[in-house]
């Protein structure tokens, strides 16, 4: 490392906001081809309902209307089904049960919004006029919206090959163990939990811009993607749409995913094969309606959890059963997100001997679900730091304590579901938050909020997460369809310059800046002279995405990698030139030096030498461009305390967050200023789940909240001003001992927000989101009861 | 949206002969409740007839006995008016609250009024202060205005010009919002006017807004929180959705009222 005042650790501003700022983002809506016409859905109102019939006749002499396609023309024309790439076995060993899903939907609908036909016309209104003129009969079946509605005997039955709606069932851990383990305890808590469900709402809807070229046969998509390359395979060796080398996919500008833009929908699918169906170029942008109705949604889990102790609060076991809701189809990686990426992280930050879990996963009528930010781990953090937080409450003994009597100490810790920790310092996390919120100063802070009418309440979450998503080995024998390592390729230019193409895709991390600061650490460059290429199915030869935090632990690896290459093969160049010992160069500050002399090259002349290849060493190939790919050995786990203070007002049931503390162990940080971005992010995600946000259906499958008249998305003033800090373990599992930071924040602090409002309100009956409602009604029956004590 | 055309009125005639001049024209005033609607292809209108340029229909002025704004007057200028601020200050904290700052320099009190929206804040003040609902034909009291959910007394083709509200000794509003919408789900307007107390509530009614006779007896007796501190609402006629159950809202009526009365100390 030749170190940089842009490098590593460094508080660089965000390249990319000038273009953000001032409005001069490239997104997929921005982009136009000629003789480009527009998409529009005809979508089913009713949550499970037989189509009878289909009339387009009207629709189509409609104006500007160049056709209406429907789902027997996609079938007829062999497109696949969407389907699940992460195979879960029942505990019995049979394979999970995926109902055939349909881009376009032609007998059975499943949830409200699914598509059953679409039409193309020349103006984006035109198209939405004659959607509307499509004639479609529906006969109206019964709907089950509750997962656990959905397990009853006399359910609406939703997919054939699914019975009872029981997609798998589900287990991990030692189950004997665990029942010996609560057969000796001491004392054992139990309690119900349940996640609700949200809406992921990234800034810019989903969009797709499809291309066909008869002449080539070729295909360009540009479109909303977290990873380009997968939606390119997936398109390609599943649903038949075009041969890889004859379909371009590209991710330009995205505003914001959240996970939901990982998967492939129905509707960019539909986009392609319209584009060759009608020989014009087709373009369709969701609205928010269609956002809330058809992006995959996050979490709703129904969960009873019981930890047992021994008779020194010592954890000796922990029990878990979860139904999981994934709506009326199995999303890309839905399969994956309520087993290895939740029940894998139940140990949380303890030493528990033994845990067991059981989850069962069904299908409903409702949106399908797959990863929202943190992906199954915030499902985890959330029943497991309720339960830390009740169970304190229950023995007597200080929350803060009690986490810390059971913490993990020594590293590599093998816990009882799969994960094996690498390094982490627990107590210093919740050492730093505590000393932060003045953990003993809180009593008097709550006597004055008594005084003014308040009342004010603590509450702890001490999460880790498995990030880095990660060993491809690892995940291949768990199921997954694809491997999740990452490639990176360094381009030196001739004249010095670097473009570092990248597997990872941006859609508000800040890889431009990030990315292009561990160049400049590493070869001693200024930032402006290094480019950050990624999104281009065209540009980069392969890579899996960003999702999981896997961007830096992953992807900056693959980088680091490769730029390894660069500067070895440089550094032989510059040794060949300046007649020295390899042995005896050093980049420092962008120069090359020879040990012990005052000879010295700059980087862009060795750049220069090795294009201009007239003097190379012997069998040096000319050029200076290498490419590498990164396979972590294992996955990575930031942790930390996040600690939250809350004032209730009893007389409305309104919670407000007056001080938030998060100390966070992401490992290295490479610009701790877009690290507190992602942090505040998350935060603001998790404050979000637990006060506000909340995916309600009606029993008839129609979704109550599905705008921002409903929908609660937090605003600037749901939220405190953040107090963030960092402790740092680096991760021993790469090469720049970094965790990942994109998610801990909505992973960490629902279950620190509702642990203080339950604190305040001196009752445990309440779920989220915490409405003013629903603590002001937990607040109401808890009085009866506390006025008979 | 569908098709529309759209037109300028250029005075309260002007814009009486435009709407009758076609089947499905409406007006349109700041636009933050109708194109919305129309983006959404709920509302159709094959004309709009904007009234926000008609002079006559603007500002604020002081009258012998209150004080007149004009329907196109915008939430932040009635908030922001020395006028009102002075003559009743319940009124502009009202008008600063409504939506956020974009909603307010578009959306006006006419079209706050001719809505009638049951979550709308305006209505409770206009039904609280006894105000007057000039229309380019008559004269409306708020009391026979309001006549149910997005009901009110207009005609087709009848415009609100201005609104009237006479002095007050004292008032205030208290406004609980909707956690997403921010419209109200509880608003209280309490006002002490020539005619005694009057208490008007908004977002809580199943008919809209409503003067609230228990709280207005009870604060004719002792004008003070206190006094209205056991005084309940019947959720049966009260709103319940996913927000807040028809006995949230009755308490959220309470906690408001006690809130605007002590306001108007
Ligand atoms: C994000 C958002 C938040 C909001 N929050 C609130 C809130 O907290 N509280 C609240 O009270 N309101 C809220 N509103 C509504 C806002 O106050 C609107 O401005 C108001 O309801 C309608 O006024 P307008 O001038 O925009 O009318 P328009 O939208 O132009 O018209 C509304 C209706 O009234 C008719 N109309 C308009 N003017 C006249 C007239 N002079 N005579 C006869 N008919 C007329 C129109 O034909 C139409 O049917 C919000 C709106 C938005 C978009």
């Amino acid at each position: 490392m030749t170190g940089s005042a842009e490098g590593i650790g460094a508080r660089v501003t965000r390249r990319e906001d000038k273009r953000f700022i001032t409005g001069k983002g490239r997104y997929t809506d921005d982009m136009a081809v000629a003789g480009m016409c527009h998409a529009a859905f005809v979508r089913s109102p009713h949550a499970h309902a037989k189509v009878s019939s289909l009339d387009a006749d009207a629709a189509r002499a409609m104006p500007g209307v160049i056709a209406v396609l429907t789902g027997e023309e996609l079938a007829a024309d062999g497109v696949g089904n969407l389907i699940c790439g992460w195979m879960i076995h029942s505990k019995d060993g049979t394979p999970m049960k995926m109902g055939a899903w349909r881009a376009l939907e032609h007998e059975t609908v499943r949830h409200v919004g699914q598509a059953v036909a679409v039409v193309v016309a020349e103006t984006r209104a035109q198209a939405r006029d004659a959607a509307d003129a499509v004639v479609v009969d529906y006969e109206a079946l019964d709907a089950v919206v509750d997962s656990l509605d959905a397990l009853k005997p006399d359910a609406p039955q939703i997919h054939p090959e699914a019975e009872g709606n029981l997609i798998y069932d589900w287990e991990i851990g030692d189950e004997a163990a665990t029942e010996a383990a609560f057969a000796s305890a001491a004392h054992v808590t139990k309690m119900e939990i349940r996640n609700n469900r949200l809406v992921p709402n990234p800034m810019e809807p989903r969009a797709a811009l499809a291309h066909y070229e008869e002449a080539d046969e070729h295909y360009t998509l540009w479109t909303t993607s977290q990873n380009p390359h997968v939606a390119r395979l997936v398109l390609s060796a599943f649903y038949n749409i075009a041969p890889e080398h004859k379909l371009r996919v590209i991710a330009p500008d995205v505003g914001g995913g959240f996970g939901s833009k990982i998967y492939i929908y129905p509707e960019e699918m539909v986009c392609l094969w319209a584009s060759k169906k009608t020989g014009v170029p087709v373009k369709w942008t969701s609205d928010r309606t269609e956002a809330f109705l058809t992006d995959a949604h996050g979490r709703d889990h129904h969960s009873e959890a019981e930890v047992a102790l021994d008779a020194d609060n010592k954890i000796v076991g922990l029990r878990v059963k979860t139904v999981a809701n994934l709506g009326a189809y199995m999303s890309l990686f839905s399969s994956s997100v309520p087993t290895y990426l939740y029940a894998t992280l139940l140990s949380g930050q303890y030493d528990i001997p033994a845990i067991h879990c059981n989850v069962k996963t069904v299908y409903t009528n409702t949106t399908p679900v797959d990863a929202y930010r943190g992906a199954g781990r915030p499902e985890a953090t959330y029943l497991l730091e309720r339960l830390m937080e009740t169970t304190a409450r229950e023995i007597g003994m200080d929350p803060a304590e009690f986490r810390r009597k059971n913490f993990i100490r020594s590293f590599p810790h093998q816990t009882p579901v799969i994960m094996c920790y690498d390094a982490g310092d627990y107590d210093a996390s919740l050492d730093a938050a505590l000393k932060a919120i003045d953990y003993d100063g809180f009593a008097a802070r709550k006597a004055e909020a008594a005084r003014r009418g308040k009342l004010r309440g603590i509450g702890l979450s001490c999460y880790i997460e498995a990030c880095g998503i990660a060993p491809s080995q690892a995940v291949g024998s768990l199921g997954a369809g694809v491997g999740l390592w990452e490639s990176a390729e360094v381009r030196v230019n001739p004249v010095g310059t670097i473009e570092v193409l990248t597997g990872s895709h941006s859609h508000g991390q800040g890889h431009e800046t990030t990315f292009a600061q561990l160049v400049a650490e590493r070869l001693g460059v200024g930032l402006d002279t290094v480019s950050i290429v990624h999104g281009d199915t065209d540009k980069v030869q392969f890579g899996m995405g960003t999702y999981g935090s896997r961007s830096g632990a992953v992807g900056m690896s693959a980088i680091s990698k490769a730029l390894d290459k660069v500067e070895a093969k440089a550094k032989k160049l510059a040794a060949h030139l300046m007649e020295a010992s390899e042995g005896d160069i050093t980049l420092e500050g962008g120069t090359f030096k020879v040990a012990g002399t005052d000879k010295e090259l700059p980087f862009f002349q060795v750049a220069l030498a090795a294009y201009t290849a007239h003097n190379m060493p012997e069998g040096m190939e000319p050029g200076l461009k290498e490419g590498a790919f990164y396979d972590p050995t294992n996955f990575t786990f930031p942790a930390g305390t996040y600690v939250c203070e809350v004032e209730v007002d009893p007389e409305t049931g309104k919670t407000e967050v007056v001080d938030f503390v998060a100390a966070d162990d992401f490992g290295t940080i490479i610009n701790p200023m877009i690290v507190e971005g992602q942090v505040h992010g998350g935060l603001t995600q998790g404050i979000g789940q637990a006060l506000l946000e909340n995916a309600a259906y009606d029993a008839d499958g129609q979704l109550l909240s599905a705008s921002y008249m409903d929908y609660t998305m937090p605003r600037a003033d749901d939220v405190p001003s953040y107090r963030l800090m960092t402790t740092v373990t680096e991760c021993p599992g790469n090469p720049l001992g970094m965790k990942g930071c994109g998610e801990a924040g909505a992973i960490g602090s629902p279950p620190a927000v509702i642990n203080a409002i339950t604190d305040a309100i001196g009752t445990n009956a309440l779920e989220m989101p915490a409405t003013p409602a629903n603590v002001w009604r937990a607040l109401k029956s808890a009085q009866p009861a506390q006025a008979a004590e | 949206m569908y098709e529309t055309t759209y037109h300028r009125a250029t005075s309260v005639s002007d814009a009486v002969a435009k709407l009758g001049a076609s089947d499905d024209a409406k007006v349109l005033a700041g636009g933050q409740t109708l194109l919305p609607t129309m983006k959404q292809r709920l509302a159709a209108p094959s004309d709009v007839i904007d009234v926000t340029h008609i002079a006559d229909m603007k500002g604020i002025t002081e009258t012998a006995g209150g004080l007149r704004i004009g329907a196109a007057t915008t939430h932040a200028e009635v908030a922001g008016s020395e006028i009102v601020k002075r003559m009743l200050p319940g009124l502009a904290t009202l008008a600063g609250h409504i939506g956020d700052p974009h909603v307010r320099h578009m959306g006006t009190i006419g079209g706050s009024l001719a809505n009638n929206d049951p979550a709308a804040d305006y209505p409770s003040a206009a039904l609280a202060l006894g105000a007057t609902i000039h229309t380019n034909s008559r004269q409306i009291p708020a009391e026979d205005f309001f006549t149910g959910m997005f009901e009110t007394a207009l005609e087709d083709g009848e415009i609100v010009t201005a609104v009237e509200f006479p002095k007050a000794g004292a008032c205030a509003y208290a406004k609980y919002p909707n956690p997403a919408s921010r419209y109200a789900m509880a608003g209280v307007f309490v006002a002490k006017t020539d005619g005694g107390v009057r208490v008007a509530v908004t977002g809580a009614g199943q008919g809209g807004v409503f003067r609230h006779a228990g709280l207005e007896d009870a604060l004719a007796q002792n004008f003070s929180a206190d006094a209205i501190a056991g005084v309940t609402t019947d959720p049966d006629q009260l709103l319940s959705d996913i927000h807040g159950s028809a006995d949230y809202r009755a308490n959220l009526i309470t906690v408001m009222a006690k809130r605007a009365v002590a306001a108007c100390a």
